[in-house]
């Protein structure tokens, strides 16, 4: 299959007042096309920056792209100054409350999308509109874009805002985060309905999560980051299967799992370290089971096992 | 939404009834008695006594009072013992010369208040953000009538482009009118233009940090339409409550304003009334002013809960 986007050296800078840090800092990762990645790291190591980099919507002031490239389609979006948001690249975020207009009817928050990039009018819009909400599984969809977003549940606003993201039929849509804020069963749905888009359209996923068991229902590969860095990228049926780095290691045996009626749930040692000041060599180190004297003074390379990466010394000179 | 308006309307009536109550007490606590200023000091003491059982003063406080707010829920705000006419004629004579003034300086202070405000925010911490700060400061802190006064000095005494004092007159053409309404508006504008700039600043700089603006440029939607139909609008929601406290504090500012500028508005009016113990006359403006404010502010509500959806679906079934 072709590479849909190719991340490369990606690094963002963060100047903030007790001193700069990098997050992302020098990942590295390829989507091909009809495919779902997922991606998955303790909060702060830099997803959500990751994703924003991506949409050419890095915070400013304080965050600047440093290095790398992103190839979309072949040409860099960081040297192309029309950058395809909202129509070939999308994206739905965390809290779907916030994320939307709270003083505007959500058929104009939606049909403004096909305003502006297809010249269409409100009238020709809202046909378009009322099709993809109910596609998504909004019901009555001609009546609900008379509403405002307070007026939506929870779960109805996250699929608003995901028809909102499959008007133009995107070839990249970004998830980060889109079923944090939702409770359980809800969640359970919105998860069904990914699957759902990816089955049924042509559109490749990067979706981002904190959790590794929800990205493990829809993905078909998984980056694990950590501190600003990916620490593997592998197949999903394979990290769990025989994970590869300490930290995924740590990170399948902290999910709790029903069937097996696991009594321990595990834990990793330790928290997340200082981006500011990060630990030298391999920077899981602090909290790694398996650390030798190399992780303490050099980073790791990243390594190739079969089709995955791992950056981790456990693995120098294995080729599988 | 008819509901909604009814609903404020009948929330109004406590309030009226105790701006009445305060403003008779007010009055009573004041010291000196009206009778005897009135009468003068060389007055016989019968004499006053009977003035002061024309005025109903020698009447327990809670009889007068049912006897005062009768008077004035029917319209009647006394007779002015200076002008021998009725307060509420005297009252609405000099209304429409405030009222000019004051939305006059509300129309400066929007139009140029506003605009400094999304620029500074659009701009922030830039240079431009500063000066706006500064400049917003100066307003909020400068005097009226000192600045009233530099006004006068500079652009009708040096300059002489603008008249000093007083009304134009309507048959020397509208500009003669207009050209005499400039100044004041300027030095009573000034304040509320530094308020309305900081605070369209402080409003427009959160909504662009909110989410859903983040979601528009996710949209790729244009800047203008992303600064105009999201940031804009729901920045300028909150500036709407505090248009309409500003238009106490112009009420407020008016009577400095047209002393300095001798305008025959409500002010000088109050004016000339307390230096000259006009009791009745102050009692009515008071309240006259306070029942002003109190209407506007509830205009203000109505206006907010037009444009809050929230509201206004509240009361759509209704
Ligand atoms: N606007 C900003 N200003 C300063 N620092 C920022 C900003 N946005 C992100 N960061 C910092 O960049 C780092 C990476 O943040 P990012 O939001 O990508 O984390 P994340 O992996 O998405 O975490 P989470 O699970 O909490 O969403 C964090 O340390 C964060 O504090
Ligand atoms: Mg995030």
């Amino acid at each position: 299959m072709n590479t849909l986007l190719s991340v490369e050296d990606l690094t963002v800078e963060f100047k903030v007042s007790n001193g700069k840090f990098k997050a992302p800092d020098g990942v590295s990762f390829k989507i091909l096309e009809n495919e779902c990645v997922g991606m998955v790291g303790e909060s702060g190591s830099g997803k959500s920056v990751t994703a924003l980099a991506i949409m050419g919507l890095v915070p400013k002031p304080q965050g600047k792209i440093v290095k790398g490239r992103i190839i979309f389609e072949g040409k860099d979006l960081l040297k192309f100054n029309n950058h395809p948001r909202g129509t070939k690249i999308s994206m739905v975020f965390q809290n779907p409350l916030n994320s939307l207009n709270p003083n505007m009817k959500i058929g104009k928050q939606l049909s403004e999308v096909l305003e502006q990039h297809y010249g269409m009018s409100y009238k020709e819009a809202i046909g378009k509109v009322t099709a993809m909400m109910k596609q998504l599984g909004i019901p009555e969809p001609e009546e609900m874009i008379e509403r405002y977003p307070f007026e939506y549940s929870g779960g109805m606003r996250q699929r608003a805002m995901i028809a909102m993201a499959m008007l133009c039929h995107p070839k990249l849509l970004i998830a980060d985060e889109p079923t944090t804020a939702l409770d359980v069963t809800i969640q359970a749905q919105i998860i069904q309905l990914f699957k759902k888009l990816k089955l049924e359209s042509k559109t490749s996923i990067f979706f981002i999560s904190h959790d590794l068991s929800v990205v493990s229902q829809i993905a078909d590969r998984v980056i694990v980051m950590y501190a600003g860095k990916i620490c593997e990228i592998s197949k999903t049926e394979e990290i769990f299967e025989k994970p590869l780095h300490p930290y995924t290691a740590g990170l399948i045996s902290s999910i709790p799992d029903m069937k097996e009626r696991k009594t321990k749930l595990r834990s990793i040692e330790g928290s997340v370290p200082s981006l500011i000041d990060p630990p030298a060599g391999c920077r899981f180190h602090p909290r790694c089971s398996q650390k030798m004297p190399l992780c303490m003074e050099k980073e790791p390379d990243d390594f190739s096992v079969n089709d995955r990466i791992v950056k981790c010394w456990l693995y120098k000179g294995v080729y599988q | 939404m008819a509901k909604y308006i009814l609903k404020r309307f009948v929330q109004v009536i406590p309030t009226l009834f105790f701006v009445i109550l305060t403003v008779f007490l007010i009055m009573k606590l004041i010291p000196g008695d009206p009778a005897m200023v009135l009468l003068g000091p060389q007055a016989r003491a019968e004499d006053i006594v009977r003035f002061r059982q024309q005025l109903g003063l020698d009447k327990p406080i809670l009889v007068q009072f049912v006897i005062y707010l009768k008077r004035v829920l029917t319209g009647d705000l006394g007779r002015s013992l200076i002008y021998r006419q009725d307060v509420l004629t005297l009252i609405l004579e000099r209304l429409p010369t405030t009222v000019t003034l004051s939305l006059s300086a509300l129309f400066i202070a929007l139009v140029i208040g506003i605009p400094l405000g999304i620029v500074a925010a659009m701009k922030h911490n830039s240079f431009v953000d500063l000066l706006v700060t500064i400049l917003a400061l100066i307003g909020i802190s400068i005097p009226i009538f000192w600045f009233g006064m530099i006004l006068i000095i500079v652009f009708s005494l040096k300059l002489g482009w603008l008249p000093a004092v007083g009304l134009g007159d309507i048959s020397k053409g509208l500009w003669d009118v207009v050209s005499h309404f400039i100044l004041p508006s300027l030095a009573l504008g000034i304040l509320s233009t530094g308020t309305i700039a900081r605070f369209t600043r402080s409003s427009m700089l959160e909504v662009l940090n909110q989410d859903y603006i983040r979601t528009a440029y996710a949209k790729g939607l244009k800047k203008t339409l992303i600064l105009y139909r999201h940031a804009l609008k729901n920045a300028l929601i909150p500036v709407i409550t505090v248009i309409g406290l500003q238009l106490g504090n112009l009420l407020a500012g008016a009577v400095l304003t047209e002393t300095v500028f001798a305008l025959p508005g409500l002010g000088k009016l109050m004016v000339d009334g307390i230096f000259r113990r006009d009791y009745m006359l102050v009692q009515g403006e008071v309240l006259f002013t306070a029942i002003v404010y109190i209407f506007v502010n509830l205009m203000v509500d109505i206006i907010y809960a037009f444009i809050n959806p929230k509201i206004r679906q509240l009361y759509r079934s209704v």
